[in-house]
């Protein structure tokens, strides 16, 4: 059934769907509804999970693993300071193998203290060996953890929802809730092949010598890449039952395209319009969505980008002294190419700064009119 | 009675082309917000595409808070906020004299004014399209928040259907019975009765 429901609540309602097991969480803005509308729905017994109110997300993130470790289907939600706090235990739980779903809501780090969109926080967290699926609206935020929640179980690693703060989190728009039969067929109930039981004692997370431990991390690389296979095929079967259809790389307008511009969240969506709107002035621009950015989708981003000359990447976060993490990870994944496309990197959005249409086709018309990158950094609607 | 207003028998307005953009104004606790949802909500029941957001800032009761709703008959891909909306909705007259309502309004557009008949500072308004009802009296006759602090959100959304005419009010009265935390008949109630008591101050063709 179509709602007008706000981006907090989609989690909440595909939390439900996913017959989610136990939720601990700690609450902050902008993530805040996502929980309180869980804890709803748990006192009014719709969802029967094992709701766990916690002193910190640190906490959160230790009662999510534990949960999963004893074969639990388990869940969080969070945002900046608080994903912060959770680092030591993301490690944890990719390390041990359990496929715990987070929502990230994206929110800028203080100092200064900032409550608006930005993705430095999720980004930050790229080594911990978490997957991580960017968000462009509502209804994808529903789809997006319940595919989360089949891939992290498929490859036995937790998963990462990300979306914009506000844009998203705090926005309605109406979005398609299925009902609970469909969702049981796709996603079947959680059972790991090992979990703590006391029936079947075992020791987890003891002392890890030289011997094994690379091995261990070896492991972890394969499970990461082989979500490149195991996503298109869930993607295909989420289509067929849902009728709506994802690819971790979205390729817009590129046909012929001389440059090329890539974004991800919400971005992706005003965009649209622009490049829209740049077409119908005759400009070969097109645009790429990169929805899926751990593991990420270098051979994608390589198909889709090979044959035009200029790349504009936008990000909406920094890595200080090396620029847009996007842009670092879209070089990365081209620069052994026989020809590649000149990258350029801009900045833009930080700390909730609205991203406006006029934003986006400055982008655009600022690579469009050099040759090459003049900068590391080209920052947009920064203040003089 | 839809229609019967000037910013209705624009077909700008009311064609099938191009999205309306409304920017609401009210203090913290007159339910600004909720009133933005509450008509997106209601073109939603209608078959259009909608969008609802309120300003991204930090809610106190008391303090100017602003939402947004965006109408579209195709989906909404824009995703910042609105600068140049085509309706503005006040919740408080007394915010006319600490924010500028009419910034960015477009040409023509429409403002919807919680005033009792005789408010004054309504001269500034006059190059836009301006519907009156009184909200603050309807609010307090159906009981809805208290005397000193009526929550007015309901009753304008009907004094918006009827102003505008490109929401129906039976639409904008079944979303605020779903929409409402308490009260839906009392809400409903007061909305049919602003609806009902809109007053149009001025159209632009009169003043040509």
């Amino acid at each position: 059934m179509k709602k007008v429901i706000m981006g907090n609540h989609a989690v909440s309602h595909a939390v439900r769907l996913a017959r989610t097991q136990v939720v601990a969480a700690y609450p902050i803005t902008p993530q805040t509804q996502i929980v309180e509308e869980l804890s709803n729905m748990c006192a009014e017994g719709k969802l029967r999970a094992k709701f766990i109110k916690v002193e910190s997300e640190h906490s959160a993130m230790a009662c999510c693993i534990g949960a999963a470790a004893a074969g639990s289907r388990a869940f969080t939600a969070t945002s900046s300071q608080g994903l912060a706090l959770m680092h030591e235990l993301l490690h944890w739980a990719a390390g041990a193998r359990l496929p715990v779903v987070l929502a990230e809501v994206n929110r800028a780090l203080a100092p200064g203290w900032n409550i608006w969109t930005e993705q430095t926080d999720s980004l930050a967290q790229r080594d911990t060996g978490w997957l991580q699926f960017y968000c462009t609206s509502n209804q994808e935020i529903l789809d997006s953890i319940l595919i989360a929640f089949r891939v992290a179980e498929e490859v036995s690693l937790p998963a990462m929802v990300v979306y914009d703060a506000f844009y998203l989190s705090h926005t309605y728009e109406a979005v398609d809730i299925p009902e609970q039969e469909p969702v049981d067929a796709f996603l079947p109930p959680y059972e790991p092949s090992v979990k703590l039981d006391v029936d079947n004692p075992m020791a987890f997370g003891s002392l890890t010598t030289p011997e094994y431990y690379m091995e261990m991390r070896h492991k972890i690389e394969e499970a990461t890449e082989r979500v490149h296979e195991v996503l298109p095929t869930t993607y295909e079967e989420f289509g067929r039952i849902f009728g709506r259809e994802y690819k971790a790389v979205e390729p817009y307008r590129c046909d012929g395209a001389d440059l090329i511009l890539a974004t991800s969240g919400t971005v992706s969506s005003t965009a649209q319009l622009v490049i829209e709107t740049l077409r119908e002035r005759g400009m070969r621009v097109g645009g790429l969505n990169i929805r899926m950015f751990r593991p990420f989708p270098a051979r994608a981003v390589r198909e889709a980008l090979g044959r035009c000359k200029k790349v504009a990447v936008l990000d909406r976060n920094i890595s200080f002294g090396q620029g847009g993490i996007f842009a670092q990870e879209l070089k990365s994944a081209l620069c052994n190419e026989p020809h590649r496309p000149q990258v350029f990197g801009f900045i833009a959005g930080l700390g909730g700064r609205d991203i406006t249409p006029a934003s986006i086709e400055e982008v655009i018309l600022t690579a469009d009119k050099l040759d090459a990158p003049e900068r590391e950094i080209e920052w947009i609607g920064l203040k003089t | 009675m839809d229609g019967n207003f000037a910013f209705s028998r624009n077909p700008a307005h009311t064609g099938s082309g191009a999205m309306i953009e409304i920017r609401f104004h009210g203090r913290g606790g007159q339910g600004a917000v909720v009133a933005a949802k509450i008509l997106a909500d209601a073109f939603f029941r209608e078959g259009k595409h909608v969008q609802s957001f309120p300003a991204f800032g930090v809610e106190r009761r008391g303090a100017p808070v602003t939402a947004f709703t965006r109408i579209d008959h195709a989906p909404i891909l824009i995703r910042c906020n609105i600068y140049q909306p085509d309706i503005v909705v006040v919740l408080d007259p007394t915010i006319l004299n600490e924010t500028d309502v009419t910034g960015g309004l477009k040409q023509g557009g429409m403002i919807i004014l919680n005033a009792p008949r005789k408010e004054t500072g309504i001269q500034r308004l006059e190059q836009f399209l301006v519907a009156t009802v009184d909200a603050t009296a309807i609010a307090v006759r159906h009981g809805l928040g208290t005397n000193t602090n009526p929550i007015v959100n309901t009753a304008i959304l009907g004094s918006f259907a009827r102003a505008t005419g490109v929401v129906g009010i039976e639409s904008v009265l079944a979303s605020i019975r779903e929409g409402v935390p308490k009260g839906p008949e009392e809400n409903a109630a007061a909305a049919r009765e602003a609806y009902e008591h809109t007053q149009e101050l001025t159209t632009i063709s009169e003043k040509r």
